[in-house]
């Protein structure tokens, strides 16, 4: 069963902890993420849910406390945006490397400078390279959908490691949408009861977390956490099967729309994938062969997976709602191109920066990008790489 | 609705409920079936600055997630704005601007940068004075909203409104009434 029900993205989020009910959510407060705490209180104030709810002092706090409580054997959760991810940048890498199948909610921001409150990836990006899953979503369907697979993939043996379930801050967080909504019962027995083998308050028998590791162990550990990522790629994919089962909407990690034929694909990940995909259809029917492949998961990386997926485009756009600094691409662009080479693949790829800081991205901005790949085949001109699309003023086609 | 799809913007200034009034069109059109988005645009927020929120109503699944730049209809809240926004920007020359003012739509369209389509005019204020004792333009002007827009049926649109405001003011009971006087005298005044 489920019900047609309509709620902004941060509300689709709570929705989906109250029906998990989690036994510990330590939490601050930051935008665009704050009212997923707040609503989680409110739930937990009615008596509609049982977690134990700390109001901590910083976001170095919320994380820190988040792993404690997962490593006592508690399933556990926090949320969090911006500047609050990049303060608990330290714990990341202990809760994962500590193996806590915790979960987090990021409701993506840019960082600073200039200070800007609004959506990009900069914020998820800079925790990439931490160990933790990282799922996107296009909307507050997808985000609540991700949010219920989070904690089977998280605890699975043969993963342990924790999840990020990410969505774009006030594009999809802030805004009312239509969604479908699962019972609490189905849900409730979809995510199971948390069963840990091994936990601190088990007097029965005794373990240490976190300890002191000399060299001759480091990198064992470190190997088993690449191992348990890789792992990942299976059990997401158990999980979003089984969740289709049950519930009717399937995921996999990336989904492709329109790719099969397409001369032109661009890939994309977050809200901004609606928008492509409309505009594609846009694109359709003017006689351009367009698609879009919307990337869902970006850890672990289906690079293999994508490289499969364009490897009959004729020219292939990445699109990095972040800025790398490396002077040929954001994140994406990057690992995408990584694979592309790895495939033995020589599609040609332009990669593009686009909504910065909240900078609108409209279907006229996917129109410009298959413009310029189009341009870019016409006489297999040379063309500047790396580009920005949606600046106030459009930059040259060759560099 | 007997069309496709709809798309509206919303002028108003920081604390005026322009936001509230696009989040409650999306609440109630989609008791009618539709696919709905509402959301407003974030920026430095504060009370008096001008804002803009959004919708989009459509009979199918809505994709883009961008803001409106071509709307079938402009809802300006505060008449002040006028001055200091470009209202009628990308607004279809099809479409419709409702202001909320005491002055007659000819007075107002002179204002307007040249914009030839229609023009309404709701004097939210008399309204809501009139109606709730206090000045809360918001309510009003969703009415004039769903008046002008067609969006969903009148009694439709004050049966589904009675109920979301019981469920909100289930702790304030007393200003249910004036709320939904204000929302039928503005269908009134629209000769709606």
């Amino acid at each position: 069963m489920s019900m047609k029900d309509r709620m902004s993205g941060n509300e689709a989020v709570a929705y989906a902890i109250r029906q998990i009910d989690p036994d510990v959510m330590p939490a601050f407060p930051i935008t665009p993420s704050t009212e997923i705490p707040q609503m989680v209180s409110t739930y937990i104030a009615n008596g509609q849910m049982n977690t134990e709810f700390i109001p901590v002092e910083s976001e170095h706090s919320s994380m820190s406390a988040t792993i404690g409580a997962e490593a006592a054997g508690a399933r556990s959760l926090t949320a969090t945006s911006s500047c609050g991810l990049a303060l608990m940048w330290e714990e990341l890498l202990v809760a994962a490397s500590d193996r806590m199948p915790c979960v987090m909610a990021v409701v993506n921001r840019t960082l600073s400078g200039p200070i800007n409150i609004n959506c990009d990836h900069t914020d998820a990006m800079g925790a990439r390279d931490t160990g933790w899953i990282q799922i996107y979503a296009e909307n507050n369907q997808e985000a609540y959908d991700n949010f219920i697979q989070a904690y089977p993939i998280a605890e699975d043996k043969r993963v342990h490691l924790p999840v990020m379930i990410c969505q774009d801050g006030f594009i999809t967080s802030h805004a009312v949408e239509n969604i479908i909504l699962n019972e609490d019962p189905d849900v409730k027995e979809f995510v199971g009861e948390y069963d840990p083998e091994e936990y601190l308050l088990n007097p029965g028998k005794p373990i240490a977390i976190g300890p002191y590791a000399i060299s001759s162990y480091v990198m064992e550990a470190r190997k088993a956490q690449e191992e348990a990522m890789e792992n990942a790629k299976t059990v997401i994919k158990e999980v979003a099967k089984r969740y289709r089962e049950k519930f009717g909407r399937g995921y996999e990690f990336f989904e492709e729309y329109r790719t099969e034929d397409a001369e032109y694909i661009m890939i994309i990940m977050g809200s901004a994938a609606g928008t492509a995909k409309q505009a594609a259809d846009d694109l359709r029917e003017k006689g351009i062969k367009a698609g879009v492949l919307k990337l869902r998961v970006f850890r672990p990386f289906p690079a293999s997976e994508i490289a499969d997926a364009v490897k009959n485009a004729k020219a292939i756009a990445i699109m990095d709602r972040c800025e790398s600094y490396n002077g040929h691409g954001g994140p994406l662009s990057s690992e995408v191109r990584a694979g592309l080479y790895e495939s033995g693949s020589s599609v040609r790829a332009l990669c593009y920066t686009y909504g910065l800081g909240g900078r609108d991205f409209t279907v006229e901005c996917v129109y410009g990008v298959f413009d310029e790949l189009q341009e870019m085949m016409k006489d297999n001109k040379k063309f500047k790489q790396h580009r920005y699309i949606g600046l106030r003023t459009r930059e040259p086609e060759v560099g | 609705m007997d069309f496709e799809s709809i798309e509206i913007r919303w002028h108003g200034r920081g604390g005026q409920g322009a936001k509230t009034a696009a989040l409650l069109l999306a609440d109630v059109c989609f008791k009618t079936g539709a696919y709905v988005q509402g959301f407003p645009e974030y920026g430095p927020e504060r009370m008096g600055a001008p804002i803009t929120a959004f919708n989009r109503i459509s009979k199918k699944e809505i994709r883009v997630h961008s803001n409106i730049y071509t709307p079938d209809l402009v809802v300006v809240v505060d008449e002040t704005l006028l001055e200091a926004v470009d209202v009628t920007s990308g607004l279809k020359e099809d479409g419709s601007i409702i202001i909320n003012t005491p002055s007659s739509p000819e007075e107002i369209r002179p204002k307007l940068g040249g914009y030839k389509g229609k023009v309404y005019t709701v004097d939210a204020r008399r309204i809501s004075e009139e109606a709730l004792g206090k000045y809360f333009p918001n309510s009003p002007m969703l009415a004039a909203a769903v008046a002008v827009s067609r969006v969903m049926d009148k009694h439709e649109f004050i049966r589904e409104m009675k109920a979301s405001y019981e469920h909100k003011f289930a702790k304030k009971p007393e200003v249910i009434e004036g709320n939904m006087k204000a929302l039928s005298m503005t269908f009134e005044a629209l000769g709606a």
